[in-house]
């Protein structure tokens, strides 16, 4: 018997890189840009660690030549202490991990609710360049918080836009949006990523439509590279962090907890 | 030497388990789907993540990071308290082996508390860890490494279950052996060891600062292993007298590795880290990899070789 009959694995550690630049997206939500070429694919997410505020899991939002970007709501301490940092700051990352959209289809609808938006930016731009035709229908609580309005424009991807107080565009979900493209644009494949109701909302649209579709689901991650198990999803015990984030709409239906409830740090239930 | 099946199952506890082959506490055993998913990736039996009294958060993440062979982790114990665990942890036969328990506490009446109020029949036996290097309140960090305390422990977790009692034991303390008889005179049904070893410390040097949240935190991975050999190894010179089995635990990340811990001494073996070396399948990887050695080297039973290393 040899030795090496498992390959050698690149260490799991963060590594420190200058914030390049932080552009405003939307009230309370930052773009941080880093130089360099993770090779991440659309879905996928990096650990982003703030030395002395903690570690936390967020989806690239932009992937270019030499450099990439995550896009970040301020919800909380960490994002709080984020919030605080300018070009030329340090944060460690680590990743990217966990599994990507499929890319698939022709013509396809990505659905974004509030900062779930993030990573279909990147994954629109992924497909549109890969000659899908790219719809997108996205979400916020008030026109302040819609992400994205010019990048969509300017990548001539058509968008829609809803918000809960009308202040822009429908008023109303963006899965009212969404019932809309599927009549009308003959719609192959839909993605989203999103509060977890609108999600579910989803799901229960394209299961009705007979439609296939991907769901970027977030849990509380801890380690992010699947030893922890602090991300399992019952039913099937699945990892978010390794066989998700992103998970098939058959995928969804083994998932007993899905749209139900989720655990937080300690491993208690919270209901959703 | 003639070519003979191997048979990988063994008898632990008197429960059959169909190969020896123990996801080791703390990784992935936060739920009950989460530890039936590895039981289908091959493992003989898994254990729950550490339950204590009340629910603990754990330490500030980074709580888990690699380099090369070495791991490092400081996830603090986190878990939902005995109350929802008792929930999560029910209707076991779903899992489909057996499923070990594992409790925390802070002294010998706290785990005995624990024993008599969070344990159901449904568990296979109850793991108690003394050993945990980066916690405070528990294991090394509560004094709970010493032979004294590890019999008033032991002897407190006896009597308050019916469950065979596992002691989880150290490789930080010079004295093992007698660690290990402790345990045996306090009624243990086997020991289990090493826990990680350490601690340790990653500083990342563009920031200037320790990674881990906790700063410090128990190495584990295949660097440690020829470690977990030595200490499988003087644990059993210890107790061979009192027939007591041994899982041993420590870097195992191929089926050349679980031989040697068996080899050493042990009767089953932990698998933790080589979940993140080898992935998920890894059980059933290193399954293979016994079966073939056994093949080749004229093993037919795991009971052939445990201890063959000593004199």
């Amino acid at each position: 018997m040899n030795h090496h009959e498992y390959e050698q694995k690149p260490p799991e550690r963060p590594r420190m890189h200058g914030i390049e630049d932080v552009i405003e997206e939307a009230l309370d939500t930052n773009t941080y840009w880093f130089k360099g070429e993770p090779g991440a694919k659309p879905g996928q997410f990096v650990m982003l660690w703030v030395p002395g505020a903690g570690q936390k899991p967020f989806g690239i939002s932009y992937q270019e030549k030499g450099r990439f970007a995550v896009t970040v709501r301020k919800v909380g301490p960490f994002t709080e202490e984020l919030f605080g940092m300018k070009a030329g700051d340090r944060v460690g990352i680590q990743g990217p991990y966990g599994r990507a959209f499929s890319c698939k289809g022709k013509r396809v609808a990505l659905v974004g609710g509030g900062y779930g938006t993030a990573p279909l930016g990147f994954l629109a731009e992924v497909m549109s360049a890969g000659g899908s035709k790219v719809f997108v229908s996205t979400g916020a609580a008030s026109s302040r918080y819609l992400m994205f309005r010019e990048r969509f424009r300017h990548a001539k991807i058509k968008a829609v836009f809803s918000t809960d107080d009308g202040s822009f565009g429908h008023r109303g979900f963006c899965t009212d949006c969404l019932t809309g493209l599927l009549e009308t644009e003959r719609i192959d494949r839909v993605y989203s990523c999103g509060p977890e109701a609108m999600l579910r909302e989803v799901a229960r649209i394209c299961s009705e439509q007979g439609v296939d579709a991907e769901f970027s689901l977030e849990r509380y991650l801890k380690c992010g590279f699947g030893v922890c198990g602090s991300c399992s999803l019952d039913g099937t015990g699945w990892r978010v962090c390794k066989e998700g984030p992103v998970f098939t709409l058959q995928e969804l239906g083994m998932i007993t907890e899905f749209g139900k409830y989720k655990r937080d740090g300690s491993g208690r239930r919270m209901s959703i | 030497m003639s070519k003979v099946p191997a048979n990988l199952t063994i008898g632990l506890f008197g429960k059959k388990l169909r190969n020896p082959l123990i996801l080791a506490s703390g990784f992935l055993g936060v739920t009950k789907s989460s530890l039936k998913n590895v039981a289908q990736n091959g493992a003989g039996a898994v254990t729950i993540k550490s339950i204590s009294r009340e629910p603990r958060q754990g330490h500030k993440p980074p709580v888990v990071l690699t380099n090369g062979d070495v791991m490092i982790n400081a996830v603090g114990y986190s878990n939902p308290g005995i109350e929802e665990a008792k929930r999560e942890f029910s209707g076991l036969g779903d899992v489909g082996v057996p499923v070990i328990a594992s409790i925390i506490g802070e002294d010998a009446r706290e785990l005995g508390y624990m024993a008599k109020n969070f344990l159901s029949r449904e568990f296979a036996a109850v793991e108690v860890p003394l050993s945990c290097p980066h916690t405070p309140g528990y294991g090394l960090l509560a004094g709970q490494g010493t032979p004294e305390a590890t019999l008033e422990i032991t002897k407190a977790v006896k009597g308050s279950t019916s469950l065979p009692v596992i002691i989880k034991i150290s490789a930080n303390v010079q004295s093992i052996g007698e660690v290990a008889k402790a345990a045996v005179k306090g009624g243990a049904d086997a020991i289990n060891v090493t826990n990680t070893i350490g601690p340790g410390m990653f500083i990342d040097v563009q920031a200037r600062k320790p990674v881990l949240g906790f700063g410090v935190g128990g190495l584990s991975g295949p660097a440690i292993k020829p470690i977990a050999v030595r200490c499988v190894f003087d644990v059993y010179e210890a107790v061979r007298g009192s027939g007591i089995p041994i899982i041993g635990t420590g870097g195992v990340t191929t089926g050349q590795d679980a031989v040697e811990l068996i080899m050493a001494g042990a009767s089953a073996v932990g698998i933790g880290s080589a979940i993140h070396f080898r992935g998920i399948e890894v059980f059933r990887q290193v399954c293979g990899e016994m079966a073939g050695f056994m093949e080749s080297e004229g093993f037919s039973g795991i009971k052939e070789m445990v201890g063959i290393a000593h004199d």
